[in-house]
């Protein structure tokens, strides 16, 4: 495992804590008490127990064996994180933060959501851990995933509208900022991806690199071999994250994460950070981030709420940088495309997130050969998104 | 006259904020010279950003009012730099740091300096992240203004009472900007604590909304900085905020420097 970021929070330039003072302190209290949690044995051993009694982890490594044969290429195995408790991977890191919160003797947490996966996760987590939980919602996304908004607050959350900016997850992240440096003093934020200030960016790729560290053991397993690509979409980078960090040191099996190419790159109406952005400075560290001329942080598009933000974990631009791993992009009627095909294939509806990653492996796995292997993460499942893609589909034909 | 002479006057010092470009450009080179000929001390510029953390609701909506007329900092540094000759008084720049980022912070440091501004403060920027930026501003003699806050530790407050600034701005309240009915009842004990800790004069901010608050500040800090009361004011006379901007950066300036300084001795 890479040794970043150092004791500063840097993924060699990326990352650090561009934050108010005011929350300077409540950064370095967190980062004690992960690390110190990190340590615990019991604190270890209860995460544990949770992932797998109340998770369902380990989630299967499934061979998609019609797509592969559809497409004539190489071999296509799916990480089922959609089968965890709550349809994604975000249960992986709010089960986590929210028993950290609980260790801390913080009563109350708030968490951010785009596509209302990350919000229900925590929503989830603090329902079965008894805390209070509050989740910021853009207006815009809460239109588009209302299903998520009822789910939350029949898990006992409140759901707070966010009307600023674009309506969308960067304001929601925006208005949880300043809820936690306001009542910092009883609340944990809880973030629900690779992004923010140092130390969320380390913690929630902790969290999340158990999807990793089981599809190594059970490739290992099943193809006595380790798999050539890992492929997985990229929005702030939790999912993509946990799926690659325990292979960092396999420096033969390749990395690919799917931005959103929203309308196509040409039309500017998309979310590829790592693709189309410049470095600069948003939600507390230094990314590539798709901003204007004057360093104003751009409106973004994506048919997936999930996806449609402005920037991106450091840890990502810092692969970017080194060439650890490529990031590419997927436009949305791709994305729609890949949904349909995995539906139809194998029987499993993905997340619209998840589903530009399944479009880009329709595009690579004809590309190679039939004794190499892909690694598809398989994020969450697309049962929120039904509504959207019946609605688009409608008005295609 | 710099920020350190400021300062080092026998009276508090009265620091009001605006942001550029609200409700225009136009607007705000006027309001430049109504804030120095209604009192103040020092005169804080706001750069408008699309995502302002550390705002409430009465300052984003003055950043939404710039940011529609496509008011950025590299035209801030334009009309400061016009206004600059007229006026006397030191002016600062606050900006969050990604505009600065983007526009260059070598660069910003020398535009920001060449045409007189006297020092920039960053919200976002805690001094563990302004190496790059110190190196410049060192070289430039342009000073970067640190905050405290009331969860700022002792080791914090003796770290950033360390850097080579003329001040430091204490937040008064945990929490963002915007008017508030009543000062935080553990001001005085802050600030006292700080001062046990560092010797740097500290001006204080955030949710000081009105003369009275201002003058019990004033009787325990060096500084008094006041911002959202006056956007509130500038949001609700769009077409003319003239008169009630100089009408109630007077009546603060007037309460402010009533303080006198033998008070405010005997306090630290």
């Amino acid at each position: 495992m890479q040794k970043l970021p150092d004791k500063n929070g840097h993924f060699d330039g990326f990352g650090g804590k561009f934050v108010p003072e005011t929350l300077m302190s409540a950064l370095t209290e967190l980062e004690k008490s992960y690390l110190s949690a990190k340590k615990d044995k019991d604190f270890q051993a209860k995460l544990k127990e949770l992932l797998s009694s109340y998770a369902g982890r380990p989630t299967p490594l499934y061979y998609a064996e019609r797509l592969t044969k559809k497409l004539g290429g190489a071999k296509i195995y799916l990480k089922r994180e959609d089968l965890c408790h709550t349809g994604a991977h975000k249960i992986n890191n709010t089960l986590g933060q929210v028993l950290l919160a609980k260790r801390m003797g913080k009563p109350r947490v708030i968490a951010e959501t785009g596509a209302g996966q990350h919000g229900v996760a925590t929503a989830t987590a603090s329902a079965m851990m008894g805390l209070k939980c509050e989740v910021y919602m853009g207006t815009e996304d809460i239109e588009r995933q209302r299903l998520n908004v009822f789910r939350m607050e029949l898990l006992g959350a409140k759901v707070i509208p966010v009307e600023s900016g674009s309506r969308t997850l960067k304001d929601a992240i925006n208005e949880a900022l300043r809820d936690w440096v306001t009542n910092v003093a009883n609340t944990h934020c809880v973030i629900g991806s690779v992004v923010g200030p140092h130390p969320y960016p380390m913690i929630v790729r902790d969290f999340q690199s158990v999807i990793g560290k089981e599809t190594m053991r059970q490739i290992l397993k099943m193809e006595g071999d380790l798999p050539d690509y890992l492929v997985a979409c990229v929005g702030g980078g939790s999912n993509a994250m946990g799926l690659f960090a325990p292979f960092y040191n396999e420096k033969l099996v390749r990395f690919i994460g799917v931005e959103a190419g929203g309308e196509g790159i040409s039309t500017g109406k998309h979310a590829a950070s790592l693709v189309a952005g410049e470095k600069g400075v948003l939600h507390g560290s230094l990314s590539y981030i798709l901003q204007d001329k004057n360093g104003q942080i751009s409106v973004t598009h994506s048919v997936s709420a999930g996806l449609d933000y402005p920037g991106v974990g450091p840890e990502h631009s810092f692969y970017k940088d080194m060439k650890r791993a490529e990031y590419v992009t997927i436009t949305d009627k791709e994305a729609l495309k890949g949904f349909c095909v995995l539906a139809e294939t194998e029987g499993i509806i993905p997340a619209l997130e998840s589903a530009h990653a399944i479009a880009y492996t329709v595009k690579l796995a004809p590309k190679l050969s039939q004794d190499e292997i892909i690694v598809v993460n398989l994020s969450g499942r697309g049962d929120k998104d039904v509504e959207t893609v019946a609605k688009i589909l409608k008005e295609g034909t | 006259m710099s920020l350190k002479n400021v300062f080092a006057r026998k009276k508090s010092v009265f620091i009001p904020y605006i942001t550029c470009g609200d409700p225009s450009l136009e607007k705000t080179e006027e309001l430049i010279t109504t804030i120095e000929s209604a009192g103040a001390d020092i005169i804080e510029l706001g750069v408008p950003f699309s995502d302002p953390i550390a705002d409430g609701p009465i300052i984003q909506a003055a950043y939404n009012r710039a940011l529609k007329q496509e008011v950025s900092l590299e035209r801030v540094i334009k009309i400061v730099e016009k206004q600059r000759k007229k006026v006397k008084i030191p002016i600062i720049l606050l900006s969050y740091y990604n505009p600065i980022y983007k526009y260059g912070i070598e660069r910003f440091v020398s535009s920001a300096k060449d045409i007189g501004i006297s020092a920039v403060v960053i919200p976002d920027l805690p001094p563990e992240e302004a190496r790059e930026i110190m190196v410049h501003s060192e070289k430039k003699d342009f000073s970067i203004i640190f905050f405290l806050a009331p969860t700022s530790t002792d080791k914090r407050i003796k770290f950033i009472g360390s850097q080579p600034a003329p001040f430091i701005y204490y937040v008064s309240i945990t929490g963002i900007t915007g008017v508030r009915d009543s000062l935080s009842s553990h001001l005085k004990e802050r600030l006292q604590r700080i001062k046990a800790l560092c010797k740097k004069p500290v001006a204080v901010g955030f949710g000081i909304s009105n003369p009275s608050q201002a003058e019990e500040v004033a009787k325990i800090a060096d500084g008094v900085i006041v911002g959202s009361a006056i956007v509130d004011i500038i949001g609700k006379n769009l077409s003319n905020p003239t008169k009630p901007v100089f009408d109630l950066v007077s009546s603060i300036a007037s309460c402010v420097h009533r303080v006198k300084c033998s008070t405010k001795v005997r306090l630290k």
